[in-house]
């Protein structure tokens, strides 16, 4: 089982965590014609280091930035959401 | 029986003063505490245990461990029955109850037997042959499956109730040291050392691993004093927690390892107030496995029958047990530690016939050990054959040229047991379930682990250091280092010490040669009945990958995991290949490495404890009134009130629903999901997550509300209130609650953080109740402290308010009134805290005595959305758009929202969508059946099959949701028809296949009472 540094809790294990999704995303401005598509269905699928959203539902219900190996599983860093953790 | 024959007089590990009684079969028969089943089984002379999965060849005790593939027995009876538990890991206890597995009428005569004759009818891969080819079409699949289910199989469980309780604990520890062996228990030692949190698990029932069963020298005493001066140690230790019957069965991420801990099982029955079982979760900064080997056999042919025994389980059976399991012995091996058995059974009294080495030049030191006492030692030989059905009675051997092909005649010798090594495997499943990848090792013939991808190191047997010195060495070191990486200072500590012994290599030699004349089949895997030929004949037909080998043969995929069957298997695929074992590789290991119990998983978390049950403020209101339940998610909600014993469900929504009508109702709300939002962009941010405009609400009101996801299709609806300049309340339905808090937590935290809004939800925080029906406001006129007028609060206001009531003298209840109506209804939804919720129900149903209030529960409420057309969960499936719902107009063209771009995708907008529509049966009686499909009015009965050339028949729509008006006096229904809307009058047909039923429908409007919304307004 995964653990997660919850940067407003400290480590928890990932059970108190929901997958939110992938967290390179931008959302296009309100507004905005374009981009909608590929913000919706268009996700890279890398193997190595990547920046997912995850949510502490059972801890501060806060949305924390995770860099996570794909391949390995290893939690190289997380942050706060937009402040980068990669 | 005749009693414990093959007992030694003396030694081992068991207590000869504690006589223990049990049953094999229905024979009774006696065992010493310290027994396994197995070696109690073996003491009174059992051979035959077990019958085997689907040739069902009678089949003897094969190991002393784990990994034991044949004596798998059915352990206990009534609720507490275990099937296909091996004997060898089950503690004896007084009153122990076994049965034998596979067999019919009984073990000794097994009519079942019989599969063997036509076991070249069931080659490898035959359940997956009888689907292709010139078969596919036959159904003998089928045929064949039934006959073959039924004679081949486990053990048969039990459906009653586990009467057991189970517990789950979490553990933290610098150092987990899994296996208690040499290696494991020199590591904790010099984990402990340093004072950091060690713990300590073994399977076994006490700590020692092969110190158990070898009889080896430590710092020059038997190893036995080390062990217990060990042992003892440890368990002083404050900082070492020592956890024996504890199997390690998953290495999960980040250092996170799994265990079961057998509290109970040695025992009859739980005593009360103690687990059966404990599941374990043990997080480490550091983990040394110390998981010991596994002897891997010989192949040849007959090799299974009863009296074919592991060599080194024989030596656990003499040394751990006292217990011979055989007094004319053959030894036939590939390496050195054989011998060790040969030397130890030899001691105890047996006779060795002979030592089969298949190593023309023998082995090492220990070869002049057992030329010390005669025992006659044959090199480079191999054993061909074993003769006898039920019991071995002689083996036959061949002598082997330089090559390994055999040559001269065959010979055979007379015994009682024929002890095979294969030579030992480290028990990399932990190691290899952290992803390290297993390296082939050729000089010492196997497996080793990869290098670590978590923070783990092996040590000794698991690491091929196979020999005491090596596991004591290697664990001390392992110790240290798990200590120093986690952090504390290097222990200064002398390494315990064992005597190096001379060994020669094992030879990478397995399957054995054909016997001459008499054919035999080759076992490798003897839990899944497979053989060499298996394997073969899977090469042939053009397996290469190990992984599609096990697959398609059943090559390790019984409950043992293939422990003594996957290295001679993948070495005969190598051979065939005419490759080494190393390019083959191993199959991949998962978690469990032994069975664990679906219990254990479960723990505590059955029953009322599998789910937290949320319950409203008025629940005991609800129970003292004798509803019916209905569950919501999590929560329970009244789902009926019936008015008497019997009340059928469909009469009491009946009743509820006439007297919402025709006077007033009171319905439990509180589990809508209700959200506070506040702060200065509150409005901004409401005309982002909705489709319609929220800026022009004036405080004091309420508004219907419809969000989407980015795709454009709808996401969920409620209403939303302005309470305050910067405050509104959100309500969801009760479903999407949680799912629309995250929604918006999401887009505040994450996409628009720059917005300056806040929003928690508050819906454990009010208690919500209507009050519906066109005496509502009568109702509720004396005891809200406002005016209730249509002109001071006009349908879709929103506002503070007191109730009043109560007893005499009682303090009036802050609360928040809204006029909203969900049956469309005179209606009005009160919010007072939680904590009044009670007492304001109770207020609200005394102030309706005078118009007859009744309580109404989810099905009538259900039911009146369905007259009035409303949209709810079966409508809102995640398919639909604003437009499908007729709801299109609420759409927006002023501002952007989430999903309004996508909405206008062309597939979204397409004129020929389904669109949400009423549905009425023809002959105004016939109920119809929500999620029933909906064909053209003439469309034949059935389709026809599509290789006769029949063609599918057109959906047209289907029922989403159902009910029965008592105003109409017929039943309706709500549905989703392609083009729905300009079709009304139009007559359509509902399938419903599960009950074979045809109902003609007419497509009407989706509003069925009072659809100019008068009443609302009343
Ligand atoms: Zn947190």
């Amino acid at each position: 089982m995964l653990r997660i540094d919850c940067p407003w809790c400290g480590p928890r294990d990932m059970v108190e965590f929901t997958y939110v999704g992938d967290g390179t995303l931008r959302r296009p401005e309100i507004g905005a014609e374009d981009g909608h598509f590929d913000y919706v269905y268009l996700r890279d699928n890398p193997k190595g280091p990547h920046v997912e959203i995850w949510r502490h539902g059972v801890g501060c219900r806060r949305h924390v930035a995770v860099t996570r190996d794909t391949a390995t599983h290893e939690m190289l860093a997380t942050g706060k959401p937009g402040e980068g953790a990669s | 029986m005749t009693g414990q024959t093959n007992r030694l007089q003396e030694g081992g590990r068991i207590d000869r003063a504690q006589r223990l009684s049990f049953t094999f079969d229905g024979a009774t028969m006696t065992g010493y505490a310290g027994d396994t089943l197995a070696s109690a089984l073996l003491a009174n002379g059992v051979s035959l245990v077990a019958r085997s999965f689907k040739y069902h060849r009678p089949r003897g005790i094969f190991s002393a461990g784990p990994e034991e593939p044949n004596a798998l027995v059915r352990l206990r009876g009534g609720e507490r029955v275990e099937p296909n538990t091996r004997a060898t890991m089950i503690p004896l206890y007084d009153g122990l109850v076994a049965e034998s597995q596979n067999r019919w009428p009984s073990l000794g005569l097994d009519l079942q037997a019989a599969n063997q004759l036509i076991a070249r009818f069931i080659p490898a891969g035959f359940y997956y042959k009888t689907f292709m080819g010139p078969w596919s079409n036959t159904k003998l699949w089928m045929r064949f499956e039934h006959a073959i289910r039924r004679a081949a199989g486990m053990g048969a469980g039990t459906h009653a109730p586990d009467p057991d309780d189970y517990d789950k604990m979490s553990a933290h520890c610098e150092v987990l040291v899994i296996g208690g062996g040499p290696a494991g228990l020199a590591a904790a030692r010099a984990a402990a050392a340093s004072g950091l949190r060690v713990v300590l698990v073994d399977e076994r029932e006490e700590f020692g691993g092969r110190l158990l069963f070898d009889r080896e020298e430590i710092d020059g005493a038997h190893a036995s004093h080390w062990l217990a001066e060990q042992t003892a140690a440890l368990e002083a230790a404050p900082n070492v927690r020592l956890l024996s019957r504890t199997t390690a069965f998953g290495y999960y991420d980040q250092n996170m390892v799994a265990c079961v801990e057998r509290v109970s099982d040695h025992l009859i029955e739980p005593p009360p107030h103690r687990p059966r079982q404990r599941l374990w979760t043990i997080r480490a900064k550091e983990v040394v496995l110390a998981t010991g080997a596994i002897e891997q056999p010989l192949v040849f042919a007959d090799n299974d029958r009863p009296g074919v025994m592991l060599a080194g389980a024989a030596r656990a059976y003499v040394n751990h047990y006292g217990v011979l399991p055989g007094r004319k012995v053959v030894v036939a091996t590939n390496n050195d530690d054989a011998y060790r058995s040969a030397i130890d059974l030899h001691d105890a009294g047996a006779s060795i016939e002979s030592i089969i080495d298949v190593r023309p030049g023998g082995a090492g030191a220990l070869a002049a050990a057992a030329k010390e006492r005669g025992i006659n030692v044959l090199r480079g030989y191999a054993p061909v054959k074993v003769q006898g059905r039920r019991k071995v009675r002689r083996l036959a051997i061949l002598k082997l040229d330089a090559d390994g092909k055999p040559t001269g005649a065959q010979r055979a010798a007379d015994c009682d047991l024929v002890l095979v090594s294969g030579g030992w495997q480290p028990t990399l499943h932990l190691s290899s379930q952290t992803g390290a990848k297993a390296m082939w090792d050729a000089e010492k013939g196997c497996f080793l682990p990869g290098p670590p991808r978590q923070r783990e190191r092996s040590a000794g047997a698991c690491a091929g250091g196979f020999m005491l010195a090596e596991c004591l060495a290697q664990g001390h070191a392992a110790g240290l280092e798990a200590a120093e990486a986690a952090g504390a200072v290097r222990p200064e500590l002398e390494a315990p010490r064992a005597a190096a012994v001379a060994e020669k290599p094992t030879r990478l030699y397995w399957e054995c040669p054909e016997p001459i004349n008499t054919p035999g089949k080759k076992f490798v895997d003897h839990q899944d009945d497979v053989t060499a030929s298996d394997v073969r004949l899977a090469h042939r037909e053009g397996y290469v990958s190990v992984e599609h080998l096990k697959r398609y043969t059943t090559l390790g995929m019984g409950t043992d995991q293939g422990k003594t069957s996957n290295i001679p298997g993948f070495a005969i695929m190598a051979k065939a290949r005419g490759v080494e074992i190393g390019a083959t590789g191993t199959t991949t290991f998962r978690p469990p490495y032994t069975p664990v119990a679906l219990g254990a998983l479960a723990g505590p978390e059955v029953g009322e404890h599998y789910m937290p049950l949320r319950r409203t403020p008025m629940d005991s209101w609800h129970v003292e009134r004798g509803c019916e339940w209905i569950d919501a998610g999590l929560w329970r909600r009244p789902r009926y009130y019936p008015a008497h014993d019997g009340e059928s469900l469909f009469d009491a929504y009946i009743r509820e629903t006439k007297a919402v009508r025709g006077a007033v109702g009171l319905c439990d709300v509180t589990t809508l999901g209700k959200i506070d939002i506040q702060g200065p962009d509150a409005g901004e941010f409401l005309n982002r997550l909705y489709i319609n405009g929220w800026k022009a609400l004036p405080v004091g009101k309420a508004r219907y509300g419809l969000m989407l996801r980015e795709d454009g299709v709808v996401l969920d609806d409620g209403t939303t209130s302005r309470l305050g300049e910067h405050h509104y309340l959100m309500t969801t339905t009760t479903a999407n609650a949680v799912r629309i808090m995250a929604w918006i937590d999401y887009h505040l935290q994450v996409v628009w953080p720059d917005l300056k809004v806040k929003a928690t939800s508050v819906t454990e925080q009010w208690a919500a109740m209507a009050v519906a029906g066109p005496t509502a406001r009568r109702l509720l006129e004396p005891v809200i402290d406002r005016d209730l007028s249509n002109e001071a609060f006009p349908f879709m206001a929103a506002g503070p308010c007191r109730l009043l009531g109560g007893e005499e003298g009682a303090a009036p209840i802050p609360g928040r009134l809204f006029r909203i109506s969900f049956s469309g209804e005179l209606a009005y939804e009160l919010n007072v805290p939680a904590d009044y919720g009670h007492e304001a129900w109770e207020r609200l149903m005394a102030a309706g005595a005078p118009y007859d209030v009744v309580p109404y529960g989810m099905e009538a409420l259900g039911n009146m959305r369905i007259e009035k057309g409303h949209v709810a969960g079966p409508e809102l499936d995640g398919r639909t758009t604003a437009d499908d719902l007729g709801l299109g107009r609420m759409m927006s063209s002023k501002k952007d929202f989430i999903g309004a771009r996508l909405a206008r995708r062309e597939d979204l907008v397409r004129p020929d969508r389904k669109q949400f529509v009423g549905l009425v049966p023809v002959d105004g009686r016939t109920a119809l059946k929500q999620g029933a499909q909906l064909v053209a009015k003439d469309a034949p009965a059935t389709a026809g099959t599509l290789a006769a050339g029949g063609t599918p028949i057109r959906m047209e729509g289907h029922v989403t949701s159902t009910g029965f008006s008592p105003e109409l006096g017929h039943p309706i229904a709500l549905g989703l028809v392609g083009r729905g809307r300009e079709r009304l009058g139009e007559e359509l047909s509902m399938r419903y296949p599960l009950r074979d039923l045809t109902v003609p429908v007419r497509i009407v409007d989706p509003v069925f009472i009072d659809a100019e919304g008068k009443r609302v307004h009343g």
